[in-house]
């Protein structure tokens, strides 16, 4: 469809940076069923892109790949310009790539702190992480004054910051995050999306898979949509926003 | 109708309580009386008056087995004027209408057991219920007739879901000197055993032998005194315990230190010194309270923290129990190195390590319901194995392998007939589990453990490896678990399969969660207040009368447990806070919805008689 002269823009502005998370043509099956079928996809340093797609569309399945909790049947899955495929979940988060998962789900009967700690699990060095658990605190103060209740009973907005501050806390290069505005409350999903910008400015990139498709795309540098597994459309968030076709599809007009 | 009625009624005379006995109360009675009547009918024919009244507990006037009749009008007059407190929502004060409530539920129960002594006395039912006896009715009326049995019942039932629920009428303070002079009666009554035994050891004979009847029991007169003094001791260390409690945590840093260090030496004193005084049979239960308490440690961690329900935890227990007996004993069948009991731990501790991996590669991938299924299986496998014909040449089947000997340690020999030196061989492993146990729990495992229980998944998305670190907790639990085994065999002089049933391992579960799942101080209680008092699957506890209702009652609390007090017996404290937090949150969800659906009604209630009236004008 429209892969097209205005996607290449997007594609040709990376092309002397080397992506740090990328799709080559994968494809992906559960058991019979083909998933994804020779997606493409780049992530750049420093970008906040966007997935979008309705229901079914393979957008979890994406995630899944890129963080290594699903292997493709065929194409690959390059970190840093490494093939990964066939690498597990820790050494993908040792090298950056880190997930905010669906609902936050916190570890709900352990502490904040507990919490927090087990973000940096694969990490050894005690000094970074108390620099990073500081880091956390300046960015959520709100997390520290609750550092030793169970995260099971923290209120949805604080949870996310929690969630956000547990992904930090690996260094990541990219975080991954499963549709972080589900489940909050109308009033918390443009904090969260100011918060997700706010890490992005400071130099991380993020890619997230929504359903908010407005909200993503005003964020957002860049996005894809997902329909059937296949890449449909891909392109900066602006001509996304203008585009008839994806108006109609997900932003509800007609 | 009747309830919207009389509180229209309560409100409009200005008070929020509710009318004396509403609707609802009255079945609230009805439901709780009918099953103090089944409750007393149940363990009257299960036979627990007349197997449990030879333990006298005060003598002459009351044995184990009426106690196991009269708690329970108590118990269900206390439980049906209990009245959930929830902030925000108002609830009535307790008075007479409460005291009522028990009373009449009590009298429920009185009834029933009247009419079953009637029943009792008029056909003869012995043939499908082989506790219908004479013997039953002889007991149940005090050998003084039908008559009488019937009238005492009545009034003793009446009389005692008075004072259950007048337990919640009476003030705090009142309450608390009742509740520890009865607990704490009960308690000296139900340990004779042990306090007999340990003022023997300090000399002390005279005071037991007065406290104490001849046949069992304290007597009246030092019972009544026994319950001032307790009374009087619980008066004056009011709130003591709460503001050293206080005062404890709220020492900081070195101090802290220095107090926990304080307690932790006299603890470790006390249980080096204490069985130094206690004789043969306590130091037997000692022993066995402390190979069920490793067995529990193992567990805790396979269970509480890394949230792996294994059913089939026992099969570690018998590798423990079979590696050492083989290489020990010189009457193995096929292979017998007699070995030290040294050398062969650290070969127990490879095999325990080994079959841990063994049985927890294949199981370890499942989740939930099916790795209990399948763990109970290879549980009960590795027994039959054991048994089997097959194996028979190398583990002797159903006859194992006898002749064990105890552990040498040159100046002295452990071995069962003297339990003290086992005691001592536990305690160092007991010691070094729950070491383990504890530095585990705060260690970067112990955590991925936690992370793995509450949400896998999540787990593994944070780069951990669920697959080896559950792995790990599987082993772990497994190596201790056979280090039970090893010094239960050098023990007991013997092994055989069926000491390896399926109950074990259900009986240590029961210990962990009524203790307090995830906890070791929970775990510790557990152990004590289960298999020191009821008694382990084999093993006599402190009640050993209970033996033949062990399991019933272990059912019974496990329910009751689950019901009452998820987090068991001394929850870890974050345990407990989220259990109960829901509980609460729930609670005021459901009673505003409640209260709202009434104001509804109550509104509906308005409209209608205004519109009937209204309707009444216009006809007229």
């Amino acid at each position: 469809m429209s892969v097209s002269e205005d996607a290449a823009m997007g594609q040709a502005a990376g092309d002397d940076r080397v992506a740090l998370l990328e799709f080559r043509d994968v494809n992906t099956h559960y058991g019979a069923v083909h998933i994804l079928k020779d997606v493409n996809l780049a992530i750049y340093p420093g970008e906040l892109v966007c997935l979008l797609g309705g229901n079914a569309s393979g957008k979890t399945t994406t995630l899944k790949t890129l963080l290594g909790m699903v292997s493709p049947t065929s194409g690959d899955v390059v970190l840093n310009g490494e093939v990964v495929n066939n690498k597990p979940i820790s050494y993908r988060v040792e090298n950056g790539v880190t997930m905010v998962p669906e609902n936050r789900r916190l570890f709900k009967r352990l502490t904040v702190k507990e919490n927090l700690v087990l973000g940096a699990y694969l990490r050894s060095d005690k000094d970074g992480i108390e620099a990073d658990l500081q880091h956390v605190f300046e960015l959520f103060p709100r997390v520290e004054e609750r550092l030793s209740q169970k995260a099971g009973t923290l209120s949805g907005g604080e949870q996310q910051m929690v969630a956000i501050g547990r992904a930090l806390m690996s260094r990541p290069t990219v975080l991954l995050m499963d549709e972080p505005s589900m489940g909050l409350a109308p009033a918390l999903v443009q904090q969260n999306f100011d918060l997700i910008q706010q890490i992005n400015e400071e130099g991380m990139a993020v890619f997230m898979v929504e359903q908010n498709a407005n909200m993503a795309l005003s964020i957002a540098d860049r996005g894809w949509v997902l329909q059937t597994g296949m890449v449909v459309l891909d392109d900066s968030a602006k001509s996304l926003l203008a585009n008839p076709e994806m108006r109609a599809a997900y932003l509800g007009e007609t | 109708m009747s309830a919207t009625m009389t509180s229209s009624t309560a409100s409009s005379s200005g008070s929020p309580k509710r009318a004396p006995v509403a609707d609802q109360d009255w079945r609230k009675i009805g439901k709780w009386g009918g099953l103090c009547t089944l409750a007393l009918v149940l363990v009257s024919l299960i036979g627990m008056p007349v197997g449990l009244d030879r333990r006298i507990l005060i003598h002459p006037i009351l044995s184990l087995g009426y106690l196991s009749l009269l708690w329970i009008p108590l118990m269900l007059g206390f439980v049906v004027s209990k009245q959930v407190k929830l902030e925000g929502v108002e609830s009535p004060d307790p008075g007479g209408r409460d005291l009522l409530a028990g009373a009449l539920t009590g009298l429920m129960g009185g009834v029933g057991m009247a009419v079953f002594m009637l029943a009792l006395n008029t056909f003869n039912l012995r043939d499908p219920l082989v506790n219908w006896s004479p013997k039953l009715l002889e007991l149940l009326n005090y050998g003084r007739g039908l008559g009488f049995g019937v009238v005492a019942w009545l009034l003793a039932c009446c009389v005692l879901g008075l004072l259950g629920s007048a337990i919640h009428v009476v003030p705090a303070d009142v309450r608390r000197v009742v509740s520890f002079s009865a607990f704490g009666l009960l308690g000296i009554a139900v340990l004779e055993g042990a306090i007999a035994d340990l003022s023997e050891g300090f000399g002390l004979e005279f005071l037991t032998d007065s406290i104490y009847a001849k046949r069992g029991g304290v007597t009246v007169v030092w019972s009544i005194v026994l319950a001032v003094v307790i009374g009087v001791v619980s008066v004056l260390t009011k709130g003591r315990l709460k503001a050293a409690k206080a005062n404890y945590s709220g020492l900081q840093g070195p101090e802290r230190k220095r107090a926990s260090r304080i307690i932790f030496v006299v603890t470790a004193l006390l249980t080096i010194i204490l069985p130094l005084f206690l004789g043969t049979i306590m130091n037997e239960l000692l022993a066995n309270v402390g190979l069920f308490l490793l067995l529990a440690l193992g567990l805790n961690i396979v269970v509480g923290l890394a949230g792996i329900l294994d059913l089939g935890y026992v099969a570690f227990f018998a590798v423990g129990g079979y590696t050492t007996a083989v290489l020990t004993s010189p009457d193995s069948p096929f292979f017998a190195p007699e070995m030290h009991f040294a050398v062969t731990l650290v070969i127990v501790v490879v095999f325990a390590g080994i079959v841990g991996l063994v049985i927890g590669a294949p199981v370890i991938r499942m989740r939930g319901d099916y790795l209990a299924i399948v763990t109970l299986g290879f549980g009960e496998i590795i027994r039959l194995l054991f048994m089997s014909d097959w194996l028979k040449p190398y583990f002797g089947g159903a006859q194992g392998i006898t002749n064990v000997p105890g552990v040498d340690l040159g100046f002295i020999t452990i071995k069962g007939t003297d339990p003290r030196s086992v005691f001592y061989l536990v305690l160092v492993f007991c010691a070094l589990a729950i070491y383990i146990s504890w530095r585990l729990q705060a260690s970067r495992l112990g955590r991925a453990w936690m992370a793995i229980r509450e949400d896998e998944k999540v787990a593994e998305a944070m780069g951990i490896n669920t697959v080896n670190t559950k792995l790990l907790a599987f082993v772990v639990g497994a190596v201790l678990a056979s280090f039970s085994g090893a010094i239960l065999v050098a023990k007991v002089g013997s092994v055989f399969p069926n000491s390896f049933m399926i109950l074990v391992s259900i009986i240590i579960l029961v210990v962990v969660i009524v203790g307090g799942m995830g906890n070791i101080a929970g775990v510790l209680v557990g152990s004590f207040v289960l298999i020191g008092i009821l008694g382990g699957p084999r093993q006599p506890g402190l009640l050993h009368e209970f033996q033949s209702f062990k399991l019933l009652i272990y059912g019974a609390l496990l329910v009751f447990m689950m019901l009452q007090r998820p987090e068991g017996l001394v929850p870890s404290s974050r345990r407990s806070q989220e259990l109960h937090q829901e509980e609460f949150l729930q609670d005021v969800w459901l009673k505003s919805e409640e209260h709202e659906a009434e104001e509804r009604e109550a509104e509906v209630h308005a409209v209608e008689v205004g519109g009937a009236e209204g309707n009444n004008g216009g006809g007229a």
